[in-house]
C-alpha cells in the first residue's frame, strides 16, 4: 500500500512545499476551505495542526490560532467529522500535527484507524518520545499505513539524527534553529547544519522547517533539503483575512515566485 | 545531609526510565532532548560526587538555616488529641521549602557550566528562592510568572526585582502557574546551550521529579533525626502535607516511603469546592494524561484540553499533580483529602492564635485536615509547614473579620 507523502517525494525532489494551517482557525469551518485553496494555489502537502491548551514547542502566533480554534469548538471528534469526505476534493498528502495529550485520550489506536478512514498520511506528534512509540505504537501506526514524522534540530547529535531516520517514515522535519515556531532566527547561521544533514546522506527525504516565512527564506530551505514547512508566516497571512482563497493565493505567490 | 543513594528497585521510587509506576517519563519535543539528557544522564553523579553534597550541606546550614525546627505544638495538639509537630519549613531563608531545591540546582547548574538560569513561579516563592540563590550565584535569572499572579503576589514580585531578577509576564492561557511554567519550558527550547531550568515542583521531565525530590528530601531526613530525639522513635504515625505539584510533600515523604508504619496523607486544594467547577484537587477531577512533559493525572476536558484550575492558594493552582504523587494516590500508599478555600483559611487563623505562627495558605491546607483524621491520643503526626504567611497577609486580613469576629 502506497503513501502519498512516499509518492509526492518520489515525483518531486526539490522545492516541495508543505503549509501548516491550525484546523478550524480562522473559523470553525475553514478546515476545508483552507485545505482546498492551498491545493489549488500550489502547496505539495498540508500539515493540519490538531489545537491543544499548551503547545510547548509554539510560539505566540500558532499559541493564539490553538486557542481561537479551541473556542470555535474544534476537538479531533470534529476534525474527523470535517474530514469525513476531504479525500473527495483533496489529493495532497495530508499530516495532522499535534501533542500527544488529546490523542492519548483519543486512544491511540482508535486515533489511527479515523486518520485511515478519512485519508490522512502522516502524524507529527512532537512530545511522543522516539523510545515509547518504537516499543508501544509502531505497530499500530503501521497497520494503519501512517507515516510518524520526527524531528531533528541544530542541537541534535549526528548519532541521534541517524536513529530518529532509520524509525521515520515520509521525511525527516528539521528544524532550523533551536527555537519554538515562529521566532525569527537568522537561517543563515545553520549553513553547518544544514551541511551535515546532507553529508548524513539519510534515507528520508528532508524538509527544513521553522523560521520560513517567505520567498528568500523558502529557497534558502530548498536548496538545503527537499523544501520547507511554512506555519506561523501563513497564521499570520489569514488570521484576519476577509477572504480566505485570496489571501492563501498571495501567499503562496509570494513564496514561490518574486 | 546526605542526598539519598540511588534506590531503584523500590516500588515508591523513580525508576530507571524515569517512572513510577506508570506516571512520569519526558515527553518532550525534541528541542528539549539535548538539554533533559544532559541532566538525566548527570544529575546522580553530581548529586553522589562528595564536594557537591559538602557544598549544599554547608549552603543550607549557614545560609538557609537548616535543620529547620520540629516544633511539637501543644495547644494545636490539645485540640486535635493527638501529638502534632510542625516541621518549620516557613523558617527557611526566603520563607518556605523552595529553598532546599534551587540552592541544589543552581549547585548542579554551575557544574554543568550553565550561566543562566529560568524558572516558573505561581506564589512567587519559588521565584524568590530562585532569584535569592542566583544572586548569591551571580547568576542572570529571568522568572516566568503568570500575568494574574503577578497582580496577586505583588510583595512577591517585588522581591525578586530587587534580587535583580528579570520577572517576565505570561500571558497566554489562563496566565497563571501553568503557563508560566510552558514559557518557561518555552525559553529553554530557545537558549538550549547556556541555560539550566530551575523547575521548582516535583514534576515536569525526568529526571525533574526525582531531583526535586531529593533536594527536597533533607525534610524527610531531618524528621527522623529530630523526631528519635524528641520520642524516642524514628517514625511517626502520620505524615500530613500540602499538594500543588507536590515538592514539599515528596521532601516530607521521601524516608518514609518505604516504611508502611508511616501514614501518609496528602492535602490537594479543593478551591470552592471539589465539584463546584472552581478546584485544583487533581486526584479527585484528573484522568491519566500529559502536562509539562509528564504523564500523571491531570484536569482535563473530554477533548483532551487542560483546564483551569482554582484555588485561593495561588502555590495550589496546579491541574497537574507530580508523578510520584499519582502513582502514591494509584497504589493507595498515600492517602489524598482536600481542603477547601474556607477551611484553609479556618485552620490559618487557628494556628495563628493557638500557635502564634502564621502560616502560608498553601501550608494552612494541610493544617486543615488535621479535624479529619481519626487520630489515637499518642499518634505522633508531622504536619510539614511549608511555608509562612506574610506574602498572604492581603487575603487574611481581608478575611479576618468574617473569621475571627475582630475588627482590623
Amino acid at each position: 500500500m502506497s503513501n502519498r507523502i512516499d509518492q509526492l517525494f518520489a515525483g518531486k525532489k526539490t522545492g516541495v512545499l508543505n503549509i501548516y494551517c491550525t484546523a478550524g482557525f480562522p473559523e470553525l469551518n475553514d478546515t476545508l476551505p483552507v485545505m482546498q485553496s492551498l491545493q489549488q494555489h500550489g502547496a505539495d502537502m498540508i500539515e493540519l495542526g490538531m489545537p491543544f491548551s499548551d503547545p510547548l514547542a509554539d510560539g505566540p502566533v500558532i499559541q493564539d490560532s490553538s486557542t481561537r480554534a479551541i473556542k470555535n469548538g474544534m476537538s479531533l471528534k470534529v476534525l474527523f467529522e470535517q474530514l469525513k469526505d476531504f479525500r473527495q476534493h483533496i489529493h495532497l498528502p495530508v499530516l495532522l500535527m499535534g501533542y500527544l495529550n488529546p490523542v492519548l485520550l483519543y486512544g491511540i489506536e482508535e486515533f489511527c484507524k479515523k486518520c485511515a478512514e478519512v485519508g490522512v498520511d502522516g502524524i507529527i506528534v512532537p512530545d511522543l518520545p522516539m523510545d515509547e512509540y518504537e516499543e508501544d505504537y509502531k505497530p499500530v501506526f503501521e497497520k494503519y499505513n501512517l507515516h510518524l514524522i520526527f524531528l531533528v534540530t541544530p542541537e541534535t547529535s549526528e548519532e541521534r539524527i541517524k536513529k530518529i531516520d532509520s524509525v521515520s517514515k515520509g521525511f525527516v522535519y528539521a528544524v532550523s534553529s533551536s527555537s519554538t515556531t515562529g521566532k525569527d532566527k537568522d537561517m543563515g547561521h545553520q549553513q553547518a547544519y544544514f551541511e551535515k544533514l546532507k553529508a548524513l546522506h539519510l534515507k528520508n527525504p528532508v524538509l527544513i522547517g521553522f523560521g520560513i516565512k517567505d520567498k528568500a527564506t523558502f529557497d534558502a530551505a530548498a536548496s538545503n533539503s527537499n523544501g520547507g514547512i511554512i506555519g506561523t508566516a501563513f497564521i499570520r497571512a489569514i488570521e484576519n483575512t476577509t477572504n480566505l482563497d485570496a489571501a492563501i493565493k498571495q501567499f503562496i505567490a509570494g513564496v514561490k515566485h518574486n | 545531609m546526605k542526598i539519598a543513594e540511588n534506590t531503584f528497585g523500590s516500588k515508591y521510587h523513580v525508576d530507571e526510565k524515569g517512572f513510577y509506576g506508570r506516571f512520569g517519563g519526558a515527553y518532550i519535543p525534541e528541542m528539549l532532548f539535548p538539554n533533559v539528557d544532559e541532566l538525566q544522564r548527570n544529575y546522580l553523579q553530581i548529586l553522589k560526587d562528595p564536594s557537591f553534597q559538602e557544598e549544599f550541606d554547608q549552603l543550607l546550614r549557614d545560609y538557609v538555616g537548616r535543620p529547620s525546627p520540629l516544633y511539637f505544638a501543644k495547644r494545636l495538639s490539645e485540640k486535635y488529641k493527638a501529638k502534632i509537630y510542625l516541621k518549620r519549613e516557613d523558617l527557611n531563608h526566603t520563607g518556605a521549602h523552595k529553598v532546599n531545591n534551587t540552592i541544589g540546582q543552581i549547585l548542579l547548574a554551575k557544574r554543568l557550566g550553565k550561566t543562566r538560569i529560568i524558572a516558573e513561579t505561581g506564589a512567587g516563592q519559588h521565584g524568590v528562592a530562585t532569584a535569592t540563590v542566583c544572586a548569591l550565584m551571580g547568576m542572570e535569572c529571568v522568572v516566568y510568572m503568570g500575568s494574574i499572579d503577578i497582580q496577586r503576589q505583588a510583595p512577591n514580585v517585588a522581591r525578586m526585582k530587587m534580587l535583580g531578577a528579570t520577572v517576565v509576564p505570561a500571558t497566554s492561557g489562563s496566565q497563571t502557574l501553568k503557563d508560566a511554567c510552558n514559557e518557561a519550558i518555552r525559553d529553554w527550547i530557545n537558549n538550549p546551550v547556556d541555560t539550566h531550568y530551575i523547575l521548582g515542583t516535583a514534576a515536569g521531565p525526568h529526571p525533574y521529579p526525582d531531583m526535586v525530590t531529593r533536594f527536597q528530601s533533607v525534610i524527610s531526613e531531618e524528621i527522623k533525626k529530630q523526631l528519635l530525639e524528641k520520642t524516642g522513635k524514628e517514625n511517626p504515625d502520620y505524615v500530613m502535607a500540602c499538594i500543588g505539584g507536590g515538592s514539599n510533600a515528596a521532601g516530607a515523604y521521601y524516608h518514609f516511603l518505604d516504611e508502611p508504619d508511616v501514614k501518609l496523607i496528602a492535602i490537594e486544594a479543593g478551591g470552592k469546592g471539589v465539584h463546584s467547577g472552581h478546584s485544583a484537587a487533581t486526584t479527585q477531577l484528573g484522568k491519566l494524561g500529559i502536562i509539562h512533559a509528564s504523564k500523571t493525572l491531570l484536569m482535563q476536558t473530554e477533548d483532551g484540553q487542560i483546564t483551569e484550575p482554582y484555588s485561593i492558594s495561588a502555590g495550589l493552582d496546579y491541574p497537574g499533580i507530580g508523578p510520584l504523587h499519582a502513582h502514591l494516590y494509584e497504589t493507595g500508599r498515600a492517602t489524598f483529602l482536600n481542603a477547601t478555600d474556607d477551611e484553609a483559611l479556618q485552620a490559618a487563623y487557628e494556628l495563628t492564635r493557638l500557635e502564634g505562627i502564621i502560616p502560608a495558605l498553601e501550608s494552612s491546607h494541610a493544617l486543615a485536615k488535621l479535624g479529619q483524621v481519626a487520630f489515637k491520643p499518642e499518634d505522633v503526626v508531622v504536619v510539614c509547614l511549608s511555608g509562612r504567611g506574610d506574602k498572604d497577609m492581603e487575603t487574611y486580613i481581608r478575611n479576618l473579620p468574617a473569621y475571627t469576629g475582630d475588627n482590623v
